[in-house]
């Protein structure tokens, strides 16, 4: 069986859309195979470097297999007349591609018909490919496309040349005003542009290899390699492991190789945190640390060539790199020249959000909330330090007016916390509370994804906690809300990060409650009439911080979806007891007794809805004379104790106990739906049994709605 | 020191290299053009060009004005006003890529000794609404040059594509010169003598009195005044052209009675254009003496930004008009009317 190879060459393709680009083209093209009668026998390989995305097949059929199949003609009693065919048979036999004495007779219950054996013949996979392979190349999905020879195709960047070959035969495709053939093109400058591929398979893959073009997994692996050997030249020294990085230069390159680079130590007065965001983030150079862990002068660059023999390379990239570290010094030098405090009054020409004001408001609403959630968590006994949280929220914005931000704006926070660790902020204040001041700007953009650390401390955790709650307060209150893939502003990842301040740091703090301080920030303000009205508002905010906290459950606690449902069902507003009562129910779930308790609640929830449905309500209140059966009796008996207990171990946030004492009530129940019955003629009983129903649900219902949690079918 | 080549280019040795590789590869050797702008996509040469279904091949060095750039000549690396050599393919030819490197090879750099990278880098500029997708060019770690496919120009989707290479001069010559201030970058060799006059000598002087002028003594309320004044004749022209393109035999307003027709050759749309450049001018020196506010900062620049959409728009417009420039064949009516419309790109505010 012949073996498949699809390369579309392109210009260099942005090295972050490749490796998804590449798995898609793996998934469309399996599936075209699978859809098209034409099984992959072996592996499919991807191969994809910066200028081709390509893949692999090994043994695919020649042809798709043929298919029988028996077709219905005309009846019998037009086919033929006197005993002779009419045109209606020969017309049929000839579309059928038979001859008209092979021509069968089927009984159907509407009379005797003509029937035939049809055999399809199978396409060839050639054909096949060259007709559906262009809809599954346009249809990859890129973050950005663009045109390059309208009216044509988009693609990513523009697509240069095909190869798509069954074995060693070119598949007659075409794509984009591009013919598919047999040459595949090789390293831009290693080597020569046109590449013969003799054939599918390990062959293109050699001769790529010649051409030094190598796989991702190879050029990967060379790299690390690479880095590795040009670290042993420094004793004790180490490369920083940044996965995120090695990804880039991997999909960066055709033919890896790695230089070791060093830098005037004198820069090292510069902070880590500059020195390294520039290497990585903007030169893309991997750094070097001591076995300490302290930053070296020195730095690997990944280079798309086998080598630099005369140094002319290194030198290029020392010389790109000591101008930036130049710049970083001189705005470092230059933004001393003026305190952050004395920054604050030009954050007024920055704009936070142009309906919301500036950075200079803002920082007065942050500041304002932060007083707000320190006297919260104060109410419950947790000290934020007010001089420390005064002075941090007011700095925290200040450095967006320095020259090191402004250069590289993704240090914001960090700047701030560095500046002001460096800064006399104030003659009066003790050097100790200067420090927490600085670790609290430092800190507030964090945690800047799931897996990123929470501030260190309490100050920086209502920091980082008052600045993203003021700006969803004020988008929301807009109306601006995340739709879908909708959400320029991140207040996902900002909403998120708010649930996981509070979980981690265990801050007894209510979602809506604090939503709703921070947007009475803006009243009385101009602002405040273009805001949606205040209903709307906490509506769509108690929505979107429960999915938050449903995805903080699930995503990152891996809470059953069922388990966070129920619990966020009670209440979703206290993100601790959230915590705590998924972690107390997850817990129960498993046994017997919570199983059919489960159950019970999702019964009692259906009786309820189509009672209320027909029109039939419960009591007001159970009626203990009105209870015949002594299962209900005893059911309604036992109640008011158990929900005693059960609030007693709530309010004493002992969940699992609360849990365990619901599921007591087990037996009763089951005893309750084994022998009485709801829904019967009298009213007076049926509204009593409703009303008990209905008391069950509402007091054993508070630390998670079970009817949520999924059985095994048996509700 | 390790000259990235041996016996490296002077500055205009540079720019005399690269215009030549372009003209012999077809490319209209323009000039700089004569009003400030912010890039070399600013020029007319390229944003009125890229317009329009005409093809068109250019090369071009821009000086251009960043007010806000400036460090008073102190700074090694940073300058108010630097040198781009534009290159704009229209259509980009199918080895584009090869060209641009080839290109490399006539300054002196020898590829095979040198780490080069595309990097992605799309590129943006909302107050003349226009984007293009492409790369950074990356030489050693150096970004030496943006090659940009424009996909949109004022607000006018682009048929057919132009590529730009935008090659930026000085950091190439600081590289093949190996120097680390962009001030001792030779800039010419006397051939007798070979004293060098550096880029210190030419242009130092102008760095430093332009940064004191942009940050401290440009008088904001006359360059408000400036701004107002061309914005408001840049709209007139553009409202003047509306109005007569609608109606064929309008009363037009130069004195002339109506029932003339309207020739829409004549009309001054370049004119207009250089009244946008310069509002743009004007806003990049008030933004650079921190004159303009927070509320005021968006709008300007959607003010800046409504000229040129609507400048492109027209110009599109006359361009395709049976009454085009006389060397111009008009174009058949299916074609125009197959001509795009303006969508304004809306930018998010800068937070």
């Amino acid at each position: 069986m012949p073996d498949f190879l699809l390369e579309v060459g392109c210009e260099e393709i942005p090295a972050r859309m490749i490796d998804s680009a590449s798995q898609e083209l793996r998934q469309r093209v399996a599936a075209l195979l699978d859809r098209e009668r034409l099984p992959v026998s072996g592996t499919i390989t991807q191969f994809d470097t910066p200028r081709r995305l390509a893949l692999l097949a090994q043994g695919i059929p020649p042809a798709q297999p043929d298919v029988t199949e028996q077709v219905t003609g005309p009846s019998v009693q037009v086919a033929y007349k006197d005993g002779q065919p009419t045109p209606a048979a020969h017309a049929f036999a000839k579309k059928a591609g038979v001859d008209v004495s092979q021509l069968e007779r089927v009984t159907t219950p509407k009379g005797e018909y003509l029937s035939a054996k049809v055999t399809k013949k199978g396409r060839s996979a050639s054909e096949i490919l060259a007709e559906n392979l262009p809809k599954e190349i346009s249809g990859i999905y890129w973050p950005k496309n663009m045109y390059w020879r309208k009216p044509n195709e988009r693609f990513v960047r523009p697509l240069r040349w095909l190869v798509a070959m069954l074995d060693d035969e070119a598949i007659p495709l075409e794509f984009d005003g591009v013919r598919a053939g047999t040459a595949s093109r090789g390293h831009r400058i290693l080597s020569s542009s046109d590449i013969p591929v003799p054939r599918a398979g390990t062959p293109y893959i050699d001769a790529l290899r010649s051409a030094h073009v190598l796989s991702r997994a190879e050029r990967e692996h060379q790299i690390r390699k690479a880095l590795d050997a040009a670290t042993r030249t420094i004793p004790g020294a180490r490369w920083r492991e940044d996965n995120p990085l090695l990804d880039t230069v991997v999909n960066l390159t055709e033919f890896p190789s790695a230089i070791l680079g060093s830098f005037d130590p004198q820069f090292l007065i510069l902070p880590e945190e500059v020195l390294v965001t520039v290497m990585r983030d903007h030169q893309k150079y991997f750094a070097l640390e001591d076995a300490q862990g302290k930053l070296l002068p020195n730095f690997l660059a990944v280079l798309n060539t086998a080598d630099d023999p005369q140094g002319l390379i290194r030198h290029g990239n020392e010389r790109v790199l000591r101008a930036r570290f130049n710049d970083a010094r001189f705005f470092w030098e230059t933004d001393q020249k003026k305190s952050l405090l004395d920054r604050l009054d030009s954050l007024r020409h920055v704009t936070f959000q142009k309906d919301l004001g500036s950075y200079y408001d803002k920082t007065q609403r942050v500041q304002r909330l932060c007083s707000w959630l320190s006297e919260q968590l104060k109410q419950n006994g947790l000290t934020v330090r007010p001089g420390v949280i005064h002075k941090a929220a007011c700095l925290a914005k200040a450095d967006l007016t320095t020259e090191l931000v402004k250069e590289f704006t993704e240090l914001q926070g960090i700047v701030g916390g560095l500046y002001a660790r460096v800064q006399q902020l104030d003659a009066s204040l003790p050097e100790a509370t200067r420090m927490s001041i600085a670790d609290a700007v430092y800190d507030h953009y964090k945690p800047e994804s799931t897996e990123d650390a929470v501030p260190r401390s309490l100050e920086g955790a209502v920091l980082s906690i008052g600045d993203k709650a003021d700006t969803i307060a004020g988008m929301f209150a807009l109306g601006m809300v995340p739709s879908g893939s909708k959400d320029p502003f991140a207040l996902r990842r900002q909403a998120n990060a708010i649930v996981k301040v509070i979980a981690e740091k265990k801050l007894p703090l209510r979602l809506t409650e604090m939503m709703r301080d921070a947007r009475s920030g803006y009243r009385n303000s101009e602002t405040e009439k273009k805001f949606v009205n205040d209903s709307d508002f906490t509506a769509s905010i108690t929505t979107f911080f429960r999915e938050r906290l449903a995805f903080y459950l699930r995503d990152v606690c891996r809470h059953a979806y069922d388990v966070a449902n129920a619990v966020l069902a009670a209440d979703s507003d206290d993100v601790v007891d959230a915590l705590a009562r998924a972690g107390a129910l997850a817990k129960v779930r498993p046994s017997a007794d919570f199983e059919a308790i489960s159950i019970s609640f999702k019964r009692m929830k259906n009786i309820l809805r189509q009672a209320s449905e027909a029109g039939k309500k419960p009591a007001e209140a159970v009626d203990a004379a009105a209870l015949a059966e002594p299962a209900e009796k005893t059911l309604a008996a036992q109640i008011p104790q158990a929900a005693a207990a059960v609030e007693r171990f709530r309010q004493a946030r002992n969940y699992e106990a609360a849990l365990l004492e619901i599921a007591k009530l087990r037996p009763l129940i089951d005893a309750f739906f084994d022998k009485v019955m709801v829904m019967v003629d009298d009213e007076r009983v049926r509204a009593n049994r409703l009303a008990l129903l209905q008391t069950l649900l509402k007091e054993f219902s508070t630390i998670a709605d079970f009817s949520e949690i999924v059985t095994e079918g048996k509700a | 020191m390790t000259p990235a080549s041996s016996n490296p280019l002077t500055f205009q040795e540079l720019i005399l290299r690269l215009q030549t590789f372009w003209a012999q590869r077809g490319c209209v050797l323009q000039q700089p053009y004569d009003v400030e702008v912010g890039a070399g996509t600013m020029a007319p040469e390229t944003f009125l060009r890229v317009l329009g279904p005409r093809p068109y091949k250019v090369a071009y060095v821009q000086p251009s004005r960043r007010p806000a750039d400036g460090r008073y000549g102190e700074n090694p690396n940073r300058l108010f006003k630097h040198l781009q050599l534009q290159v704009i393919l229209k259509p980009p030819p199918e080895n584009v890529q090869e060209l641009y490197l080839e290109s490399l090879g006539a300054i002196g750099i020898d590829l095979r000794q040198h780490d080069l990278k595309f990097e992605e880098d799309n590129w943006e500029a909302p107050t003349l609404s226009a984007w293009g997708v492409g790369w950074q060019v990356m030489l050693d770690g150096l970004e030496i040059t943006q090659f940009t496919y424009f996909q949109q120009c004022g607000g006018v989707d682009l048929n057919p594509i132009s590529a730009e290479l935008t090659y930026g001069l000085e950091r190439i010559a600081a590289f093949l010169q190996d120097v680390d201030s962009i001030y001792d970058i030779v800039w010419a060799r006397d051939p007798e003598t070979g004293h060098p006059v550096k880029y210190g000598d030419v242009r130092l002087a102008d760095e430093l009195q332009f940064s004191v002028y942009n940050f401290e003594s440009a008088d904001v309320e006359k360059t408000w005044r400036h701004f107002e004044l061309c914005e408001a004749e840049c709209r007139t022209l553009l409202e003047e052209y509306a109005a007569r393109a609608k109606d064929r035999h309008p009363p037009a307003t130069d004195g002339h009675t109506g029932s003339e027709p309207f020739n829409k050759a004549r009309f001054p749309l370049l004119a207009a254009y250089d009244l946008c450049l310069k509002c743009s001018h004007y806003f990049n020196i008030l933004d650079a003496r921190g004159a303009i506010s927070v509320t005021e900062r968006v709008g300007v620049i959607a003010r800046v930004r409504a000229l040129a959409v609507g400048i492109a728009k027209a110009w599109v417009d006359q361009q395709t008009s049976e009454s085009g420039t006389p060397d111009e064949p008009a174009l058949p009516r299916e074609q125009k009317q197959k001509k795009k419309s303006a969508k304004p790109e809306l930018t998010p505010a800068a937070t």
